[in-house]
């Protein structure tokens, strides 16, 4: 018989979305699907617009991420200017986008799934939250609080505002970086990596508590995909991209940004507003890939920064060195990585000599029809390809989010939980915690993903092998 | 003969001041540093009075005037601020907000928009009537500028300083009431028009985000006026 069970606080994912968890005769796990039940139409509105507004106009899809889409979108209008912008302006857009992943993955970590990690799976979900941490593990809370507001706050140093700041634009940046601003920042950027480091190396000895989550939270083979530099080091502005294997066998290598669509397939599913994107020369669906923090871990040769490089060392352990990690559990790992370096190379950057200079902005009308800017995003590949007129207003934009590459994954994720936990054909409240937590090593951004708008709760459906509603469950 | 000006005296906000008779309430009230709130109006153009922004109250009077268009007269006791004023100031603005499609976040002008301020200055911080979203076109067929429907408040600056000052006369209006909209030449684009001579002074005289350079991106159309006091001297206007 149905029930339905209101749960609140509403669960710590970034969107609206719904599970449908279908048995067979058996009342064993068939199938699920993650459903994102969301719709914006970003790249619709955008048509008819001036090129140079769409950094800020797409930034818009998202208060977490918008300095992602600022980036994205100010390279494919450079792209449509034809310009090779200042590479000051390049530093400083990498500076800024490291300060964004500091702040979006410390989001990430301590205040959406830490609470999951530290308080426990059957935790009272009134008490299961960051403020839940705050009470039990004060020092472990306020790093994190205090990682994040350095990340949110050089982003406001830069851009004069925390979020949706207007300083990148198209042909590199709108202001130069002055000597106050700098001495400000490097002091918090120091500080913010003895907060990463000492955050690391408490989350090593935590991971042996998880080693059922471990084995059983989306892992399985799979490729992944990730930009490197020229010479394979990990990369989150420029560069080429990279597609292993779930051997870590190089599939595609140097592929040019602007070539994305030899390798990126996107295919539709009427259960989902998420499109599902897929590689090409597989197919559709078994070309299953994800990116983000454990995709570009696997795919990099290296890090290119010590402190990181040392620790790239342990995760490339947790596999015992024999490929791709491959549970989606150890995104959390990978994410605190990827502060380490972050903050690592935004010092390095910060102490470069011309990082002061006034030459920041090339400018140009739009000399070409078509741009296409790609970047890492603190979730994975973000991808702005736009087409414009001879006036040089937008005919077509495409959006293609990190969320959305993950979204196979994502699907084969929740299944592999449901498959683990469901045990009897009931719904309980540690499983539907486990459900969400295996979404949350995603970090999914259900909004950008479906470049969409609206609240986050979670629905599960539980369905007889005729389709009949037998359980379910809400939250928020 | 000449007609004599005469001089007048007249209280505004419970000062008594002085003016002459061929000057406007708004004249005289900021000669004497007493603040109303305009849009359609600009120092150096003609008056228009179709913003209706600068309404004040007259004792004798039963309707608001326009103080950018009523001439001082003797004995005037002119309120330049009550409840019902202010009422119809955020009214106004609401419907100028909801007429077009300004959306300040993602606009060129946004932090330096006169309408912005405006909605700042006179505290209207929602919008009560629906929004009518409509679909205008965004004119980008000029070399150097654009027009962009959307965020145009009608208030013909632009059509009054390319007439008045730059002696063009590209700009005008067509159609009436809610399908008004500005023109250049007989309804050609911008970039075809033979009259227009690039000199940009309808982009500078825009109080928003709808006549401007083109490459800017958001918030980083500043517009400049100082031209328009040194041109109405140089030429012997006297606004």
């Amino acid at each position: 018989m149905s029930r339905t069970i209101e749960i609140d606080p509403v669960t710590r994912i970034e969107g609206h979305a719904r599970i449908t968890i279908k048995l067979d005769d058996g009342g064993n796990v068939d199938d699920a699907l993650f459903h994102v039940t969301q719709f914006r139409g970003f790249e619709k509105f955008c048509e008819g617009r001036p090129f140079p507004e769409m950094p800020s106009l797409t930034a818009r899809t998202c208060g977490i991420c918008p300095v992602s889409h600022l980036m994205a979108s100010s390279k494919a209008c450079d792209k449509i200017m034809a310009v090779d912008i200042p590479p000051v302006a390049k530093k400083l857009r990498r500076i800024m986008n490291f300060a964004q992943l500091t702040q979006s993955h410390a989001l990430s970590f301590f205040h959406l799934s830490s609470p999951d990690m530290l308080l426990g799976w059957d935790c009272d979900p009134a008490k299961r939250n960051v403020f839940g941490v705050i009470v039990e593990f004060p020092d472990l809370a306020k790093m994190g609080i205090r990682l994040r507001q350095i990340g949110q706050s050089i982003i406001a140093i830069l851009g004069n505002k925390r979020v949706h700041p207007a300083w990148m634009v198209p042909g590199g940046v709108n202001a130069p970086l002055t000597e106050e601003k700098r001495s400000q920042i490097l002091p918090m950027a120091e500080e913010a990596l003895e907060l990463a480091l000492k955050t690391f190396e408490w989350y090593k000895g935590q991971t042996s508590n998880f080693a059922e989550e471990i084995e059983h939270f989306a892992n399985f083979p799979s490729m992944y995909m990730g930009l490197v530099t020229e010479d394979g080091e990990l990369e989150h502005y420029d560069g080429f991209l990279r597609v292993i294997d779930h051997a870590g066998k190089i599939l595609h290598d140097k592929v040019p940004t602007d070539n994305y669509k030899d390798i990126v397939g996107e295919a539709v599913e009427d259960f989902s507003y998420m499109k599902f994107p897929y590689y090409k020369p597989m197919g559709y669906p078994q070309g299953m890939y994800r990116v983000g923090p454990l995709a570009r871990l696997n795919v990099c040769d290296k890090c290119g920064t010590p402190k990181a490089d040392a620790a790239l060392a342990e995760f490339r352990a947790l596999q015992n060195n024999s490929g791709p990690v491959t549970s989606s559990f150890h995104y959390h790992y990978a994410r605190l990585i990827e502060i380490i370096f972050a903050l690592e190379k935004m010092l390095e950057l910060l102490r470069h000599d011309d990082i002061l200079s006034d030459h920041v902005r090339a400018r140009a009308r739009g000399n070409r029809s078509r741009g296409i800017g790609i970047a890492e995003a603190p979730r994975g590949t973000l991808i702005h390809d736009y087409e414009v007129d001879e006036h040089c207003q937008m005919t077509k934009a495409n959006l293609i989010i990190a969320t959305g590459h993950n979204n196979l994954a994502m699907n084969a994720g929740v299944k592999q939980v449901a498959q683990h936990w469901i045990k009897d054909g009931k719904i309980e409240e540690h499983m539907l915690n486990r459900v969400e937590a295996v979404i949350r090593c995603y970090d999914p951004c259900l909004s950008c993903a479906t470049h969409a708008m609206g609240k986050m709760p979670l629905h599960i459906q539980l369905t007889d092998a005729s389709g009949k509603v037998i359980d379910e469950m809400t939250r928020g | 003969m000449s007609k004599v000006i005469r001089v007048v005296t007249l209280t505004i906000d419970d000062q008594e001041v002085t003016g002459r008779e061929d000057e406007t309430i708004l004249t005289v009230a900021r000669q004497h540093d007493i603040d109303i709130p305009t849009l359609c109006f600009l120092e150096g153009l003609s008056g228009w009075g179709s913003c209706r922004i600068c309404l004040v109250a007259v004792e004798g009077v039963p309707k608001l005037l326009p103080a950018c268009m009523t001439y001082c007269s003797e004995g005037m006791v002119v309120h330049t601020e009550n409840e019902q004023i202010k009422a119809y100031r955020k009214s106004i603005l609401e419907l100028l907000f909801s007429e077009r499609n300004h959306i300040c976040s993602v606009c060129v002008s946004n932090g330096a928009c006169e309408l912005q301020a405006l909605a700042q200055k006179c505290g209207m911080d929602h919008v009560s009537l629906p929004y009518r979203f409509p679909s205008y076109e965004v004119d980008s067929s000029h070399n150097l500028f654009r027009n962009d429907h959307n965020r145009c408040v009608l208030c013909t600056r632009c059509i009054r300083v390319c007439d008045e000052i730059e002696g063009a006369h590209v700009w005008d209006l067509a159609d009436r009431g809610i399908n008004a909209h500005v023109i250049s030449d007989l309804n050609a684009p911008w970039g075809d028009s033979e009259t227009c001579t690039n000199c940009g002074k309808c982009v500078q005289v825009c109080p928003t985000g709808a006549l401007v350079q083109k490459g800017t991106a958001v918030a980083e159309m500043h517009k400049r006026r100082a031209f328009l006091p040194y041109l109405n001297a140089m030429r012997g206007n006297h606004g």
